[in-house]
């Protein structure tokens, strides 16, 4: 019998009871996100650091690695997120349909149940970059899912019985849903998404038992509806006066506002604060809405009971280029100058690595994690800002002119693919992207339930390369780029660091690749069915160490990869054909499953 | 906020055409445009087949992909242009099409679109017939100076 497999199931017998209170269920996920053998959200633990203690696979056997089972989910398109390991039970998800899989690792990944939710196909009309959902949630015995009508259903976790069911918004306005509830306490956390669509961006709370809303903060409009206090919520150091989500914006545009909230959610018990970031600002066009367009782009800290912002920092005010900031949070403490700190460290799509004191919101570095930025040469310590170049402006160049060359593109340095902290070498591990673009603003009137963004946009690579995509070791500390691997295209898989020394991303070829935590190297491939936009997991069975990636090649990344980049205007000719993504891999959702010999 | 149209494809036509019964919807005036491009030196593309660049990687690509060489969730319009004609092409625009877990939105009621239908499907058609290459049309054709002024109004602006 396997190490711990008693004390898993009875634990997970033990919370499924109706009984278990809030506070209980609390304890509970605090105590199964620490427990390296399961893996119960979708980013590991609270923090957000997608690392695991688990270390009988590691740097001198990877390379014996080998399929253990796999299976299919029946459903093309992207497949972004990972499936939890709670007990017995793996969890896979789908992108739409949303169909849920619980299969049985005690029956070789036998189906205990399934479920796939009845939703309109007019939803699939209003989802931006192909209808991607990034995982379900575990606790208190329930699988929550977040489906792309934005309805939230609680799952019984043993039979797949529909607990609970809530609509958090309204997709025939473009409001859909795409993020992985977040637990925290007695509460279930989501974000939406439909920044593209004018949607309002917010954060939801209900609680875990009944679905009720305990508190939704919006990213902008008037402190009752966003939840921040002039005062007592502080930005830079400093409170942010009353009405704060209304002062950026000309008029009422803060209504078609945006910063929706469609990444990750992070969480420190001991302040029991919540992080997150917002999304772009209304429409692309960023001529057509003057101010600085609080609070897209920022990162929130909110208390987890009441919503309450405690500290706000908004990474690019006035977006001119669609850097959403709603990239993983990752909570670290670490040494700064000869001082431990409560840190969070987030790798903006706008190409910066942010580093602040996630208590007090006191931001600390802001540097580049991609040489190719070139958008803004620096970020301000003092006053927050970047300090933009005019050249790559696309409101200083103004409304039907092409601003060429900008890095990163709208893509991001890195976008939603969650990275890894290794606390055993102190490094961060950034699946990334390495493209560049020309943007060109043009007027847009807006519609509801239409895309509203106003924009067109070509990308490339950087002048001079070749690859589209990157992985690398960061080091907070010094804010340096310890190794990097190119990889032809965008890696858009999460990373994940494991106790083995070893490190796991994708690649949209369809590669589960590992390389060597401290130097980069590569000890193992295999190409899976599809390509991969999914998350790395590992957990055990029956005292024996497993690796989980969900592959099914589509999601925003694949935009313009699929037939590849035109590249013309770099001059790369041939190399533009040798980038059609098309030629290495096909759509096909499939869970892949490894393990040593 | 408009409600979504549900047309026909004739019914559709004649919206594209009818300039000036809908003031939204009044679409720049082609003819005059192509005229324009046309006294340029060499340009790669007309004013429409420019315009419908432009629009169609504003409103389409983000699904069908740069130079509409289609992604991994729609199809490749410079081969659908091949068969699907001009009519049937503005049913799909103004309608939408559900096909299992593909769907294609309803442009009919949003003016960012409908207002430069023409001029994308004149660009579409002309990838399609190998007449434009992918990227930029450069030189870019000049704007003839009558459709600013159509497009803002089309578009409400």
């Amino acid at each position: 019998m396997r190490n711990g497999t008693f004390s898993r199931l009875a634990l997970a017998l033990a919370f499924s009871a109706a009984t278990a209170s809030a506070a209980f269920a609390n304890d509970e996920l605090q105590a199964l996100q620490k427990d390296a053998n399961q893996w119960v959200m979708p980013l590991g633990n609270y923090s957000g650091t997608r690392y695991s203690e688990l270390a009988q696979i590691n740097k001198d056997n990877v390379k014996d690695l080998r399929v253990a089972w796999s299976f299919s989910t029946g459903v093309l398109r992207g497949h972004e997120g990972g499936p939890l390991v709670i007990g017995n039970m793996m969890y896979v998800h789908s992108p739409f349909p949303n169909k849920v899989f619980a299969l049985d690792l005690s029956r070789n990944g036998a189906i205990a149940w399934s479920y796939e939710p009845k939703q309109d196909n007019k939803t699939i009309a209003v989802m931006c970059c192909d209808t991607v959902n990034r995982g379900v949630a575990y606790a208190d015995g329930k699988i929550f899912l977040h489906q792309a009508d934005t309805t939230l259903v609680a799952l019984d976790a043993k039979t797949g019985a529909v607990v609970w069911s809530v609509k958090n918004g309204d997709p025939t306005k473009g409001e859909t849903g795409t993020a992985a509830p977040f637990v925290v306490g007695d509460k279930v956390l989501i974000g939406n998404s439909g920044g593209e669509f004018g949607v309002r961006g917010h954060m939801t709370a209900y609680d875990l038992k009944t679905g009720k809303l305990i508190w939704r903060a919006y990213s902008s409009g008037p402190d009752a509806d966003t939840l921040i206090d002039p005062v007592k919520t502080t930005s830079m150091g400093k409170p942010v006066g009353k009405d704060s989500g209304m002062a950026g914006w000309k008029g009422d545009q803060w209504k078609l506002g945006g910063g929706t909230t469609w990444g990750w959610t992070s969480y420190d018990p001991k302040t029991n604060l919540i992080y997150y970031g917002s999304g772009n600002p209304g429409a692309w066009n960023p001529v057509q809405r003057p101010g600085d367009n609080r609070w897209s782009m920022s990162i929130f800290a909110r208390d987890a009971n009441t919503g309450k912002a405690k500290w706000i920092y908004q990474m690019t005010p006035h977006d001119e280029w669609d850097y959403d900031g709603v990239n993983e949070m990752i909570l670290v403490d670490k040494p700064i100058k000869g001082k431990t700190r409560n840190l969070l460290v987030h790798f903006d799509r706008n190409g910066f690595a942010y580093t602040l004191d996630r208590v007090t919101g006191e931001l600390i570095s802001g540097e580049k994690f991609d040489p190719a930025v070139n958008w803004a040469s620096s970020i301000d310590i003092k006053t927050g800002l970047p300090q933009r170049v005019a050249k790559y402006s696309t409101e200083g160049n103004g409304e039907d002119v092409v601003t060429e060359g900008v890095c990163p593109a709208a893509l991001g340095s890195k976008d939603q693919q969650p990275a890894a902290y290794s606390p055993k070498t102190g490094l961060l591990y950034i699946p990334g992207n390495h493209v560049c673009m020309n943007y060109e603003p043009t007027k847009v009137a807006y519609v509801a339930g239409s895309p509203y963004v106003g924009a067109n946009l070509t990308m490339f690579p950087p002048k001079g390369e070749t690859n589209l995509g990157r992985f690398a070791a960061f080091d907070a500390e010094s804010n340096k780029v310890v190794w990097e691997a190119k990889e032809p295209f965008s890696v858009w898989s999460g990373a994940l660091a494991t106790a083995g020394d070893i490190v796991f991303y994708g690649t949209m070829e369809g590669y589960l690749k590992a390389v060597d935590a401290k130097t980069g190297k590569e000890l193992y491939k295999f190409k899976t069915p599809s390509g991969i936009i999914g998350n790395i997991n590992t957990y055990t069975y029956n005292g024996k160490q497993y690796v989980a990636v969900l592959s099914g090649v589509g999601g925003w990344a694949a935009i313009g990869m699929a037939a590849g980049l035109s590249g013309d205007q770099e001059g790369l000719g041939a190399v533009g054909a040798y980038r059609s993504l098309s030629q290495y891999t096909n759509l096909g959702g499939a869970l892949t499953v490894f393990e040593l010999p | 906020m408009k409600p979504f149209l549900k047309l026909t494809a004739s019914a559709a036509t004649a919206l594209i055409f009818l300039s000036g019964a809908n003031p939204s919807f009044a679409r720049a005036p082609q003819a005059a445009a192509t005229a324009d491009a046309a006294a340029q030196s060499a340009p790669t593309a007309s004013w429409p087949e420019f315009s419908g660049y432009k629009r169609y990687h504003g409103n389409c690509s983000v699904c069908h992909g740069f130079d509409g060489l289609g992604g991994t969730f729609a199809p490749n319009l410079t081969k659908s242009l091949k068969t699907l004609d001009h009519d049937a092409f503005m049913e799909v625009l103004v309608n939408g099409r559900q096909n299992g877990n593909l769907a294609m939105p309803a442009f009919g009621a949003d003016p960012n679109v409908m207002c430069f239908a023409e001029d994308i499907y004149t660009y579409l058609k002309a990838r399609s017939d190998d007449k434009l290459g992918r990227g930029r049309p450069s030189p870019q054709p000049k704007k003839p100076a009558d459709v600013a002024a159509a497009e803002n109004a089309c578009l409400g602006l």
